[in-house]
């Protein structure tokens, strides 16, 4: 029986201690991690759904509800906008190129986005099956609702008015399907796409009034156009005008506030855990301490002693920790199939965070602190007491 | 060979004892004898070199207690020396067998199981090998720590009151397993009691 095996089955000996220990550190450093992870699977979607938008142009209302709905397809949207003056903002030499959008319907609660071909090169989505549109009526799918519906080449289906189930099906118009696309890890997976102009006409069968666009994205030839152009059309135009890159920027910062402070109550369960395992340790070498005394009669040296205690608190902070690394793991799993099959935010990674490299070492030191006093206790075990006490 | 001259120690003016001269070969035991308060348990810490005496000096098998130093006779009293408590005592979260592994590891001897299944057999305790030692009744703990304290075979068994709780029979019963386990392991015995049951059944016996 070696020292480790000893520490090892003394934690295994008192249970309640143990899980009490074990509980506390798993749930603080779970918290922290989930935390990382869902921070971090945040900004990469951010990321990864801005490609290269430097500006959308839409309906006055609010900016975030403009990028919300118009770049990552989770809000609605904020009304309509003539084309004609989409039109004459891409003279503005400035602009690179516009990619217009017009969405507003779905089917089975996937949006149906008019666009144009640009929009699938934006996102480097390419055809798995099937081609792209070419007549009005034609969508190519993303890849997730291809999965989800099964829904394949040939295939027809109404939209509804609105982004939610149940909304006004318009079945004069059915879609055909005529291309579904490879998996991208963007926004683009669970989108329907299509030509804008079929859009239109869905809601604008006999009228010949203007035709209008829901938003516009916009790519600048140089950064400088990132300051100028937004507030230009901001002020000049009865558009809006709004710089994702901004605009998300703003919405990390106002949620990191609340992360901020979850992450501090996670932190102080860790030390609380660090206390647990204090009091626990402390406890059992009150009832250990002819244990100990015995140990070094038989020749144990003081620092074996030492070793033991130590190994106590850094099995219990550690395996806690790993616990806690789990647990974050299996929530992301839980929240992830939770959350509708049609929300944007794809699969959460479940491999282990550069971020969260830090929580093991603070484990560790946890456990050495907390073992502190009790290493003392045992370093200073009296063999005499064995005879003293009898 | 255990060999002491008269030793003196004192705890403050007041509690100061003198011990008379031990010389004891191997497989030889010994029985003193003495009121409580007479300096029992000291004397069982001097001869296991944990207290340091004013004057006298104790040597095992011709090593000096004087010479070692503190850590030296720490290595030194976990190879050659054991002792047997009143009270007996375990590691509480293992079982008996592994009790008996564990004190055969940290005491720097090779671990050998069979060895230790055989010592058990000899007591009487084989089918409580796997058994909590806090399972065991109290003359079965007392066998087991005679076990703990013979397994690794040391040059010298200390003994203090180990009889003091046990009824006559379980008396004769550890005190006949004492002797016989220490002449089978070839160790010095020296127990240190007031029970007087014990004066009959030993020829050494010194009265303090």
């Amino acid at each position: 029986m070696t020292i480790f095996k000893l520490s090892w089955r003394n934690i295994v000996g008192s249970p309640l201690n143990t899980i009490l220990s074990l509980l506390l550190m798993s749930l603080g450093v779970g918290i922290i991690s989930l935390l990382i992870l869902l921070n971090n699977e945040m900004k990469q979607q951010v990321k990864n759904n801005l490609k290269e938008i430097d500006m959308v142009v839409g309906a006055k209302g609010s900016p975030l509800q403009l990028i919300l709905s118009s770049v990552y397809h989770i809000d609605n949207p904020t009304g309509n906008i003539p084309l004609s003056s989409i039109n004459k903002l891409k003279k503005n030499r400035l602009v690179d190129f516009v990619i217009p959008l017009s969405y507003g319907d779905s089917y089975e609660g996937f949006r149906i986005v008019g666009s144009t071909h640009d929009y699938i090169d934006l996102y480097n989505a390419e055809i798995k099956e099937g081609r792209s549109w070419e007549e009005g009526f034609e969508v190519v799918i993303g890849s997730e609702i291809a999965r989800i519906h099964n829904l394949q080449i040939g295939d027809n289906f109404y939209g509804s008015h609105g982004l939610l189930k149940g909304g006004h099906v318009h079945n004069d118009y059915a879609y055909t399907v005529v291309g579904i696309l490879n998996f991208s890890g963007t926004v683009i997976d669970k989108l329907i796409l299509t030509d804008y102009q079929s859009v239109w006409n869905v809601h604008n069968k006999d009228d010949d009034s203007e035709m209008e666009i829901t938003a516009a994205l916009f790519k600048f030839k140089n950064p400088t156009a990132l300051i100028k152009l937004p507030r230009q059309v901001n002020e000049t135009t009865n558009l809006q005008a709004a710089v994702p890159v901004f605009e998300m920027n703003r919405l990390i910062n106002l949620l990191g506030i609340g992360f901020n402070s979850i992450q501090f109550i996670a932190v102080v369960i860790m030390i609380v855990s660090g206390l647990s395992i204090f009091i626990s340790l402390f406890n059992s070498l009150k009832r250990r301490s002819y244990e100990l005394a015995l140990m070094r009669v038989h020749g144990a040296s003081r620092w074996q002693l030492v070793k033991l205690i130590q190994l106590e608190a850094l099995f219990l902070s550690v395996i806690g920790a790993i616990l806690g690394l789990l647990l974050s793991r299996l929530s992301i799993y839980i929240i992830s199939s939770l959350v509708s099959e049609n929300n944007t935010m794809n699969n959460f990674p479940l491999t282990f965070v550069a971020e969260e490299f830090w929580l093991l070492p603070s484990a560790l030191l946890i456990g050495i602190f907390a073992a502190l006093i009790p290493t003392l206790q045992a370093y200073r075990t009296n063999i005499p007491k064995l005879l003293i006490d009898a | 060979m255990l060999k002491t001259t008269t030793i003196s120690f004192s705890y403050d003016n007041l509690n100061s004892f003198i011990f008379p001269e031990i010389s004891l070969n191997d497989s030889e035991d010994l029985l003193i004898l003495g009121k409580s308060g007479i300096g029992k348990t000291t004397f069982i810490q001097i001869l296991a070199g944990l207290l340091k005496p004013e004057k006298g000096s104790i040597s095992l098998n011709g090593v000096k207690y004087a010479d070692l130093s503190l850590k030296k006779m720490d290595e030194f009293r976990g190879k050659n020396i054991s002792l047997v408590f009143q009270k007996p005592y375990f590691i509480k979260n293992i079982n008996l067998i592994e009790n008996l592994l564990t004190t055969l590891k940290l005491s720097g001897n090779k671990v050998d199981n069979t060895k230790c299944e055989y010592l058990l057999e000899q007591i009487g305790l084989s089918d409580k090998s796997y058994s909590k030692t806090y399972e065991l009744s109290e003359g079965e703990k007392q066998r087991a720590s005679i076990a703990m304290a013979v397994c690794k075979n040391p040059d010298l068994i200390l003994a203090d009151e180990p009889t003091a709780s046990l009824d006559d029979e379980n008396c004769d019963i550890i005190i006949n397993l004492l002797k016989e386990q220490a002449k089978n392991s070839n160790s010095k015995l020296i127990i240190i009691t007031h029970d007087q049951r014990l004066k009959s059944q030993f020829k050494n016996t010194i009265n303090l």
